[in-house]
């Protein structure tokens, strides 16, 4: 029986050494794309697939710059305006040439996108100067409107337009339904989905005639698994059966890094994790003594070392350095004397009890986070009553502001400071939808305006000393409890050049991986 | 036979029902299947109106009875995850999890037999209790850790055996996607296959051994002996007949735990089964594939029920009129 799975072994490994020189990438990540159609919705694994198969207009470099994909250049018209001169010659899948006009269909279908009207909301008809210039148009001045060309991938509007078998236009963006663009694709990016199991695996190939030639990237192949168990996904690297993976589990961090087999790249992230003090559930909490206490009593930096093993970055505000708003004075705070001071001089010097929630598969570690932050507040007097429930049940819980402190984690999709303030900061309006995650119900008129003002600001210098001055403010607020940004991490085989394609936003863009 | 069919149909029509109903009470708690689907940033109107779109915002009642009346035509409804008819979802994931299933009850019947009764004849031989010590083991290793164990051991550090997933499939009959047909495909099998047998193989040596030494005992086997028939003959055609009662029983109650056992080793092993969909759909709070897998489960349990009494009547025929629950 052993000689008999030994042979058979050998024989496949034969085989295997026989396609290796393929430049096929074996990936896995956690996720897998909903759909293939970009529109569908708004998520990282979104994101990646579509910087795969579609292509943008500009793309984030590393140092959180732009560069020019199928836009060449670009130029500031006015306050309003964006003029973004395209490539020419570049086709896409279907064999059709990409003009202006893909770009105007796509702005207008993103307009109608659930998940991406929103953030499109500002922008207005584009004007389509001739077949290689658009303009692009907000109704507002709009100083966000470069980081949002990254999200405009255009899409064939030839192949989209029509109906399909089933009589449904071709263009309609379904959610949970069947559709023409939930498996069709066309696209201008390097690969085109050659086949497709939702959930099981993705094959990509390479487009022949894709425009970017002077990209070193040599893989003409990948196969997409998606691995959700953690052990399972590292095990898969370290066995050889992928070649890379995304993202790594900080438990295997230095197992990865150790190991002569696989090369470990790990970068500091955008997303923060916060935690929210209710201050219409709570009174105590509208005392800026006690708010200012449980931030000093808050051992950050120990949850990153202790808890997230060095894999995180400690934080003293929520913008990630390199954002705009991102303001050097403000450093983590953690000082237990401090903290049992101001609690004595608060008006609640014997303390108090409140109730808190937190997820416990959404964020790295999220529960033990909440179970460290139990006992710090503990040494100051504060009882806290800790219920975690799976992400699933977590999130109506939240909206529903169910207990006196909740965690949140946040990603601006804008990869700009404002967005933070928008959703977790901005006094709660339920018409505007600003503060829609403020389950904390901090509300300060001044930093309202600043973010307000700041949205209509295109100078670039004179935004970052608006946006810096709020940081400011809140966090002399103590208006809710900062702890890090989670790290990103891959690994890969060690003939992948991993580092240059991976950037903060963690869209590796894999057209452009070299394999040795 | 005719009158215990239409009882059993009608209880199973009932079970559906039931299961139907704990299923609806489940997917009200379980989450909001909208957070799945969209970003965090979409306004709070946005999945208000994708709710009612869905019909997620009806009463309970309302709900159910459209899904029950859905379902009487053969609809279950429609996966929010994987975009497609629920139904079409779990039969396509089906043949990865029969096959699991499969190849483990192989493994669990060729060496469960002959060790259980090795065991039962020769309770002081070395070799037994080294089967009886290894078993005790293998009953209480939960089967994520043997599954991550038998990964790292073999997949790992030998690199013999791949770590995860079903590896070549090919389609047999244009419906059943077989991974038991190629190469690749019986490699991937092996490991998942011994994680998920690791429980039930000793526990049926333990059972089988248990009750051929019962039977052992008994005074026809004995008479048996003394008639001077053959020691083999007593013992495999005496013996082990009425040994395996008992343990088709067990082996039928013990089919519903092995569906537990493989949501855990699917997952481990990212083995593209139905309880790996299972799983998912519980963390993507696919409501709608949810509860349209637990009937399904209900229709697979009533129909193994029924089959596992009917070979129980087939072995026994004493049984067949009396002591049925």
């Amino acid at each position: 029986m052993k000689r008999l799975i030994v042979a058979v072994l050998a024989a496949a490994l034969v085989m295997a050494a026989g396609i290796a020189h393929a430049k096929t990438l074996k990936l896995a990540m956690d996720a897998d794309p909903v759909s293939m159609d970009p529109h569908v919705q708004l998520s990282g694994g979104m994101l990646q697939y579509s910087h795969m198969v579609f292509d943008p207009l500009i793309r984030w470099t590393k140092e959180m710059d732009f560069e020019p994909r199928l836009a060449e250049k670009w130029e500031r018209l006015d306050d309003l305006t964006v003029r973004f001169h395209l490539r020419k010659g570049v086709k896409f899948h279907s064999g059709n040439e990409f003009t202006a006009k893909d770009v105007a269909w796509t702005l207008d279908r993103l307009k109608k996108s659930q998940d991406f009207k929103g953030l499109f909301e500002p922008f207005a008809e584009p004007k389509i100067v001739d077949e290689y210039t658009i303009d692009i148009v907000t109704k507002e001045p709009y100083p966000l409107l470069l980081n949002m060309a990254t999200y405009i991938f255009p899409m064939d509007s030839e192949f989209y337009t029509g109906t399909d078998d089933s009589g449904q236009p071709k263009d309609a963006i379904v959610k949970t339904g069947p559709s023409f663009a939930n498996v069709n694709e066309s696209g201008t990016g390097k690969f085109i989905v050659a086949s497709r199991e939702q959930g099981v695996r993705t094959v990509f190939k390479v487009f022949a005639d894709y425009w970017d030639t002077e990209s070193p990237g040599n893989v003409s192949e990948i196969v997409l698994t998606p691995i959700k168990e953690n052990a399972t996904r590292v095990a898969a690297l370290l066995s050889g059966d992928v070649d890379f993976i995304m993202p790594v589990p900080p438990q295997d961090l230095d197992r990865l890094r150790g190991s002569d087999k696989v090369k470990l790249v790990t970068m500091t992230g955008s997303r923060i994790i916060t935690f929210q003090l209710n201050q219409n559930r709570r009174e105590e909490f509208k005392d800026p003594k006690v708010r200012e206490a449980i931030v000093y009593a808050t051992n950050n930096p120990g949850i990153v070392e202790k808890i997230m093993k060095g894999f995180a970055t400690v934080a003293g505000q929520q913008s990630p350095e390199g954002y705009l708003g991102y303001n050097e004075a403000l450093t983590p705070r953690f000082d237990l004397d401090k903290a049992k001071q101001l609690m004595a001089e608060s008006n609640y010097p014997d303390g108090f009890t409140v109730s808190m929630i937190a997820p416990n598969n959404r964020y790295v570690n999220d529960e033990k986070i909440a179970e460290a932050f139990v006992s710090m507040m503990a040494k100051i007097g504060i009882k806290v009553d800790l219920k975690t429930m799976p992400k699933a049940q977590y999130w109506d819980q939240f909206d529903d502001q169910v207990a006196d402190i909740q965690m949140i984690g946040w990603h601006a999709d804008t990869e700009d400071t404002a967005n933070f303030f928008e959703f977790l900061l901005m006094c709660p309006n339920k018409e505007t939808g600003y503060g829609q995650y403020n389950s904390g119900n901090y509300c300060n008129p001044e930093v309202d305006e600043i973010i307000l003002a700041s949205q209509s600001e295109t100078d670039t210098a004179k935004r970052a000393e608006m946006l810096q001055k709020a940081e400011k403010i809140v966090y002399d607020d103590a208006a809710y409890v900062p702890l890090h940004w989670q790290d990103l991490s891959w690994a890969g085989k060690p003939n992948l050049q991993i580092e240059p394609i991976v950037n903060v936003m963690d869209f590796p863009y894999f057209g452009d991986l070299v394999v040795e | 036979m005719f009158a215990f069919a239409v009882r059993r149909i009608l209880q199973a029509l009932m079970v559906m029902v039931v299961i139907s109903l704990i299923g609806f009470s489940i997917k009200f708690a379980i989450g909001d299947p909208v957070r799945d689907l969209v970003g965090v940033s979409v306004s709070v109107e946005e999945r208000e109106a994708l709710r009612d779109e869905l019909g997620l915002n009806d009463p309970f009642l309302v709900q159910w009875v459209r899904f029950i009346g859905n379902a009487a035509q053969g609809d279950v409804g429609q996966s929010f995850f994987f975009k497609r008819p629920a139904m079409d979802v779990i039969i396509s994931k089906a043949p990865a999890t029969l096959e699991l299933v499969l190849v483990s009850s192989i493994i669990v019947v060729v060496f469960s037999v002959p060790i259980g009764i090795f065991c039962a004849v020769r309770p002081n031989h070395w070799l037994a209790r080294i089967f009886m010590t290894l078993s005790i083991v293998g009953v209480s290793i939960p089967v994520f850790l043997t599954a991550i164990l038998l990964i790292y051991v073999f997949a790992v550090e030998l690199q013999w055996l791949p770590s995860y997933g079903r590896g070549e499939t090919r389609l047999l009959f244009g419906f059943w996607e077989s991974g038991l047909v190629t190469k690749d495909g019986l490699l991937h099998i092996i490991l998942p296959s011994i994680a998920l047998s690791s429980i039930m193989l000793p526990l049926f040596i333990r059972l089988i051994r248990a009750e051929m030494k019962e039977v052992l005992e008994t005074e026809y086997i004995k008479f048996a002996r003394a008639k001077g028939l053959s020691p083999r003959r007593v013992l495999y055609l005496h013996a082990f007949k009425n040994t395996l009662l008992p343990v088709i029983t067990v082996g039928g109650v013990q089919l519903g735990i092995m569906i537990a056992f493989t949501i855990l080793t699917e997952t481990v092993f990212q083995w593209q089964g139905m309880g790996f969909m299972f799983l998912e759909a519980v963390e993507r709070s696919d409501t709608s594939l949810l509860v349209a897998y637990l009937v399904f489960v209900g229709v697979i349990f009533v129909i193994v029920n029924t089959v596992v009494d009917l070979i129980y009547g087939l072995v026994n025929p004493m049984v067949r009129i009396s002591g049925r629950k």
